[in-house]
């Protein structure tokens, strides 16, 4: 009985989680236009695709959303945590607020910020209107610093969440800790340095995880905020395939790419799945 | 984040003297700078939907209205346009409605089963499994998005609700089937043997032992589907037609169109009504959002 109720469960791991994987990684093997079609032709696809500057252009938006991204909503985050660790007042105030952009969807947090964003309106407007009339802040409309305008929105919804994990982490630790390091002098800063964040590399590791998986997703939040322009400047992968594969009916293409995408989540994924779960079975 | 509760012993910081001591101001000056900064997109989104547009035109986005006017909501919900459809986005509102009941109860149905099933009866090869199953959870979407495409249309539902019903259910399955797996799990097994003793069966002990002990987890487990769901775009536009697209696209729809006049107030009421549902979710629910997501993203 236990294995007919879990047949939704196989089927889901069996046929689009292992099957589907293979099946794209398959037929991005083949020149597929509008229909998959098995008509091989090796490598041409990744060849091609490493030559598309929209996809180059992709990649490195990638990374430096992603880089950028993971350093600050790591120490936003960390940082957050340990003020509001502090047994201060209103605690559960501030975390809801910061925490209440993480419910909104992409979609609102692109919106919004492309409003706030918008140079004649919002922040650049006003500062020019205070009296600075060559202020200029337009990342939206600047290929050059475009994506550290959807940065800015990604970290606003985001780090709340870092936050609270962060936070759950602090908890954690033995207050132990604390009096000993207070008792020998440390100051609290090197306290938190030298020994709280060493002992908190599991939550790290998880956060760090989790941060990288989402940074590879980014797409709704392009499409609100810039639908990839100005121009292609603010392409990412994820709506390259998605671009590539519904709109220029250019299927094989878009396997490839996608495939890309998850030899970079499997080169994250694999050496964190090896560490956590291969030293839980030397236990 | 119980220890909340534990009271001034074991501070962690150096115990504060008085209340305006240097260490306090810096303290709380940062946290309200940053507080005021989280919310001051909600501020402006509120802000711009209750102003006229020759007001949004002259004025300063951060500056209050001076003439309140809730036309823009109205319109917003409505007369906006996408594409030759003028009936607002009420149509999405209600598309989202009925994407999201069958599939918050859908898949919450399938993960307890699936949960309940791997922490009670460890059937031959469900571990093996359920590694598939934490890991697909990492697979970027593009990767399955197409075979989806195939596998819904051979079934004839590509392109329907039941057919996004599945994809979500599909999606949503990694995550809560963790939690329940982790659940059940906590539950004293003796429970479990007694009824067993007693000749319940599979479905019995689910539906008359695990299901009344396990309300607060199936809370937590709507909330994370609720707000997941209303939130996705992605599988809403790659999964569905423009007739029953999901409030998220729509909104795109209507706020990023290329024709007519930029109507910003009507944008931001738009996007406000679209973030409505899950903020208020987020707020009424509070902690249990918290644990949710804690949960999920912790034992992941």
């Amino acid at each position: 009985m236990a294995k007919i109720a879990a047949i939704p469960m196989i089927l889901t791991a069996l046929c689009v989680f292992v099957g589907g994987t293979l099946w794209t990684v398959v037929y991005s093997f083949t020149s597929s236009k509008l229909l998959p079609k098995a008509k091989w032709v090796g490598l041409d696809q990744y060849e091609r695709l490493w030559n598309t500057n929209r996809w180059i252009v992709s990649i490195e938006n990638l990374m430096i959303y992603g880089i950028c991204s993971l350093v600050f909503s790591l120490v936003i985050g960390f940082v957050l945590a340990a003020l509001l660790d502090q047994k201060i007042r209103f605690e559960n105030t501030f975390r809801t607020i910061i925490l209440y952009p993480f419910a909104l969807s992409f979609i609102v947090t692109g919106l919004v910020w492309q409003w706030i964003l918008n140079p004649d309106f919002g922040v650049q407007n006003i500062v020019r209107s205070l009296g600075w009339a060559s202020f200029e802040f337009d990342p939206l409309y600047n290929q050059d610093i475009v994506i550290y305008g959807i940065l800015i929105a990604g970290l606003w919804q985001g780090t709340g969440l870092i936050m609270v994990l962060m936070l759950a982490g602090l908890r954690g630790i033995d207050q132990e800790i604390w009096k000993a390091a207070r008792v020998d002098g440390i100051p609290t800063w090197k306290t938190y340095i030298f020994i709280v964040i060493p002992m908190m590399r599991p939550v790290f590791i998880t956060t760090l995880v989790l941060i990288a998986s989402g940074i590879v997703r980014v797409f709704d939040l392009v499409v609100a905020q810039t639908s990839g322009g100005p121009g292609i400047a603010s392409e990412v992968p994820a709506k390259y395939v998605y671009d590539t594969m519904f709109l220029r009916q250019n299927l094989a293409q878009g396997f490839a790419a996608s495939t890309m995408m998850l030899l970079a989540v499997a080169i994250v994924i694999i050496p964190w799945a090896y560490l956590e779960f291969g030293s839980r079975k030397r236990d | 984040m119980t220890e909340a509760i534990a009271g001034f012993e074991g501070a962690h910081g150096p115990k504060p003297r008085r209340t305006f001591s240097r260490r306090n101001i810096f303290l709380y000056g940062t946290l309200i700078m940053v507080a005021l900064y989280y919310m001051l997109p909600l501020y402006v989104m509120i802000v711009t939907s209750l102003k006229g547009m020759p007001e949004i035109r002259l004025g300063n986005i951060f500056a209050p209205p001076v003439e309140i006017t809730f036309e823009p909501w109205v319109k917003a919900w409505a007369e906006a346009c996408t594409g030759l459809n003028c009936d607002g986005l009420s149509r999405g509102f209600w598309n989202s409605v009925r994407i999201t009941i069958p599939s918050v109860i859908v898949s919450i149905a399938i993960a307890s089963v699936n949960g309940y099933a791997l922490a009670n009866w460890r059937f031959k090869g469900a571990n093996v499994f359920f590694t598939i199953l934490i890991f697909g959870a990492f697979i970027p979407y593009q990767v399955m998005l197409y075979p989806i495409v195939i596998l819904l249309r051979e079934i004839g539902l590509y392109g329907t609700l039941w057919g996004l019903v599945i994809v979500h259910s599909i999606f949503g399955m990694p995550i809560l089937t963790l939690l329940f797996r982790n659940y059940f799990t906590s539950l004293p097994e003796e429970l479990f043997k007694a009824a067993r003793v007693d000749g319940a069966g599979f479905w019995g002990i689910y539906f008359q032992i695990m299901l009344p002990m396990s309300l607060p987890i199936f809370v937590v487990a709507m909330i994370l589907q609720v707000t997941g769901i209303w939130n996705d775009f992605l599988f809403g536009v790659v999964y569905t037609k423009p007739d029953i697209y999901p409030m998220t696209v729509q909104l795109n729809n209507i706020v990023n169109s290329v024709q007519g006049v930029k109507e910003y107030n009507v944008n931001m009421a738009a996007t406000i009504l679209t973030g409505l549902v899950p903020l208020v979710i987020y707020f009424v629910s509070g902690r249990l959002f918290v644990r949710g997501i804690a949960a999920g993203a912790v034992k992941g």
